[in-house]
């Protein structure tokens, strides 16, 4: 049992930290970076295609993905440190989690030779933005019951429905989406995989406004939209298991984002003195609660270490993983709710406690429902029997369904 | 980054689980719990003659001379087995006990005999009801004598010697003596766990002598809890997995409304979500092993992680397991009460996770002054 790096490991870091300290300047002591930071407007998300040009031009974009397209063909290990490494310089935010952490795997995984000359380099580069076009009003954690439709047209696919929750459309130049080419056929093998090209007609982006008064998200409509047959990723028909491809990158990536550093706060928050000179942390119940977040926070962090080490030795972690979003979610929102009440009348000024406790809810959704989690986790990991269904080997338009949701 | 045990760790540890499976079925457990006899004795002996009971003591000191991983992994297996032997007391409390704070001479008459099994050893510092304050113990120790109580005393019936914090003139001290001689008393209590004896000890002028410094012995007992806090994390660990993997496999079998029971969503996210406890709680406890077979600083924390996530899980799983075994799981036939009654007794006998939660701030405050 050991923290250290193996030779090679540490060969690997100095050099990642090397470049890092010529080209960015590091964060201070006990900074680091949101685990929601995404670019909000035109100058940040120009920001973070530069950046990703340099490291591209320098060797260190996508360390995993082949040398031939531009990336770095380097081990998982190695894009783990990396990323350890990246966290402690100030780097502008990420347009890329989409295109590079789901988008760019798949198409690597199921893509032709063509295809992958076609998108991967540019990717790599940071010259084109991907988004991802897989839930709809009516399809979210049962997304294999999609209904935006793919109409075959020559040597062309006609494509005409609605996706939501798609974040960035509005910055993206290529989509991923799944859509329905055979409502005849049982639900999950009458879907095919497409990249579609985000500027062409009859493709129209509506933003939706979160909770927090974010604008990542977007509605997108797609009304006769044209797509090459040269498009397609994989078989007429293997659409859901090109999309499972995505799905176990998208979880690795969000769950990756986690929040270790809100326990530290936590505790800082707890150290200042309140009016009456007393401080929170002397508190018996404070001490008890704050200790219960510390060790939860704590198992969070040792239990990335053992998926650390899976990797480190040439493995790659399973529907173990599922473990950190499922746990982080509802720990930072507990987190941030607790902040708010240490404060008492005060808690309901905007802070970063406020902020926070606003955007998690839609962590414990985002790429996986807390919910979806326990049933991978269950089914998965444990082998316990699947989710007793009402809609199995039914031609899809005959499944039931209520009315789609306002 | 290798955070995980060795090959060879993982090949000890296969063969011990391969020895408990064929030697220490839970009809073990239970055959010391409805008895009066406090632990398995040939089991005892299958342990000693395995090398176990010695397995962080020093080579010189008649040990395995392997280190605390080796042991933990044993832990784990122990109490994967629920296996009723008094491993906990004499090696998590009393030999680290000797190693932490032995003189030479003190490990030459204990560690050999304590590597055999052929003493078995306690710790005893809790005298009343209350969270662990060792600052505040009444026995007390002058010119070689001790005088006062203690209980509850793990193994304190069987034990032949115990590490016992007592009253010097310069404070808190831990001492050191032999049960079987003059001036001890000892009275069996009812545990809530049998297979877990504990006893009242009573020293009337007993003859003991210090171990460690005089005054030091706070501090002692508190780096002594700190290392059988880990090991005992593991064997909480194995107990917790077994009562997990039989609550599992009881709720596929059992069918309820034409559908295994484990088909429920109710019941797989309860499941999932147990799993992820035990997840949590194997990995802090794996911090704490590294923490401990390196002596590192980190320690102080880590023992309080094991300790705090590993208790709430196990004590989680058997709650969990009662109640999704239903009416069954509440007779004294089926096994879910020994582990029910193991998780309450391990969780409290190293002092109550509030107790270590209160220490965990007070040591991360400390950590940050550093």
């Amino acid at each position: 049992m050991d923290f250290n790096d193996t030779p090679d490991e540490a060969t690997f870091r100095a050099q990642a930290r090397s470049w890092l300290e010529t080209n960015a300047k590091p964060l201070g002591d006990g900074e680091r970076r949101g685990a929601l930071a995404e670019p909000e407007d035109r100058e940040a998300v120009d920001r973070s295609q530069a950046w990703q040009k340099q490291k591209a031009d320098a060797g260190w974009a996508c360390i995993t993905w082949p040398k031939e397209y531009g990336g770095r063909g380097a081990t998982p290990m190695q894009a783990a440190i990396w990323a350890q490494e990246e966290q402690c310089f100030e780097v502008p935010p990420n347009i890329f989690s989409i295109g590079i952490g789901m988008a760019g795997p798949t198409i690597l995984a199921h893509g032709t030779d063509e295809q992958k000359e076609k998108w991967i380099p540019k990717l790599i580069t940071g010259e084109e933005i991907w988004c991802q076009l897989f839930s709809e009003p009516a399809a979210g954690s049962d997304l294999a019951g999609l209904r935006t439709t793919a109409v075959r047209d020559g040597e062309d696919w006609l494509i005409n429905g609605q996706k939501i929750w798609t974040s960035g459309a509005h910055w993206s130049d290529w989509g991923v989406i799944v859509a329905r080419h055979d409502p005849s056929a049982v639900k999950h093998a009458g879907l095919t995989y497409f990249v579609v090209d985000m500027h062409a007609p009859g493709v129209e982006v509506r933003p939706i406004t979160t909770i927090n008064g974010g604008r990542i998200f977007n509605e997108v409509f797609f009304s006769d939209v044209r797509i090459p047959d040269a498009y397609r990723l994989d078989a007429v028909g293997n659409g859901w298991r090109v999309a499972i491809t995505t799905l176990m990158n998208e979880r690795a990536s969000i769950g990756a984002a986690g929040g270790d550093a809100m326990i530290d706060e936590l505790l800082a928050l707890a150290s200042e003195p309140q009016p009456d000179g007393s401080r929170p942390l002397d508190n018996a119940a404070v001490r008890q609660k704050l200790a219960d977040f510390y060790v939860r926070s704590k198992g969070i962090e040792n239990a990335g270490k053992r998926i650390l080490t899976t990797l480190s030795k040439g493995g790659l972690p399973g529907p173990e993983a599922s473990l950190a979003k499922l746990v982080a979610g509802s720990l930072m929102q507990e987190l941030a709710d607790y902040a708010i009440g240490l404060q008492g009348q005060a808690g309901v000024i905007q802070s970063s406690w406020t902020d926070r406790y606003l955007s998690i809810p839609g962590i414990r959704i985002a790429g996986g429902t807390d919910e979806v989690l326990r049933n991978i986790i269950s089914e998965r990991v444990l082998g316990l029997p699947p989710e007793a269904r009402a809609d199995k080997g039914l031609p899809f338009k005959d499944i039931p369904s209520g009315p789609p949701n306002a | 980054m290798n955070f995980d045990f060795s090959e060879d760790q993982k090949l000890l540890q296969q063969t011990a689980r391969d020895y408990l499976a064929e030697n220490a079925p839970l009809a073990a457990c239970r055959a010391v719990l409805e008895s009066d006899q406090p632990y398995s004795r040939e089991l005892w002996q299958g342990a000693a003659e395995l090398g176990w009971l010695g397995t962080a003591i020093p080579e010189s000191y008649g040990g395995a001379g392997f280190g605390q991983l080796e042991l933990a992994v044993i832990a784990e297996e122990v109490g994967r087995a629920l296996a009723p032997i008094p491993l906990a007391s004499s090696t998590y409390l009393a030999t680290e006990a000797l190693l932490l704070a032995g003189s030479d001479e003190q490990k030459q008459r204990y560690l050999p005999r304590l590597a055999t099994g052929e003493a078995i050893g306690t710790l005893a510092l809790t005298e009343a009801a209350g969270q662990n304050a060792t600052e505040a113990v009444r026995a007390s120790f002058h010119d070689g004598k001790l005088s006062g109580a203690k209980q509850p005393v793990p193994d304190g019936g069987v034990a032949d010697f115990a590490v016992v914090a007592a009253q010097a003139s310069a404070g808190t001290s831990l001492v050191l003596l032999d049960l079987t001689g003059d001036g001890v008393t000892r009275q069996p209590l009812d545990s809530i766990d049998p297979s877990r004896p504990v006893a009242g000890l009573r020293f009337d002028a007993a003859p003991a002598e210090l171990l460690g410094a005089e005054g030091e012995g706070a501090a002692l007992a508190s780096r002594v809890l700190d290392r059988a806090a880990v090991l005992m994390a593991f064997e909480q660990l194995g107990s917790a997995a077994r009562a997990f993997d039989i609550t599992r496999e009881f709720t596929l079998g059992r069918f309820a409304f034409g559908r295994p029971v484990a088909s429920f969503q109710v019941i797989k996210h309860r499941l999932a979500d147990l799993w992820c406890e035990l997840e949590l709680a194997r990995s802090n406890s794996y911090y704490g092993a590294w923490a401990l077979s390196n002596d590192a600083p980190e320690l102080a924390v880590a023992a309080c992680l094991s300790r705090i996530s590993t208790s709430e899980a196990f004590d989680l799983a058997t709650v969990e397991m009662i109640q999704m075994h239903g009416g069954v799981g509440y007779t004294w036939e089926y096994d879910c009460h020994l582990f029910y009654r193991r998780a309450k007794f391990d969780a409290a006998i190293l002092g109550s996770t509030s107790h270590w939660r209160d220490q965990l701030i007070t040591r991360i405050e400390a950590q940050a002054a550093a």
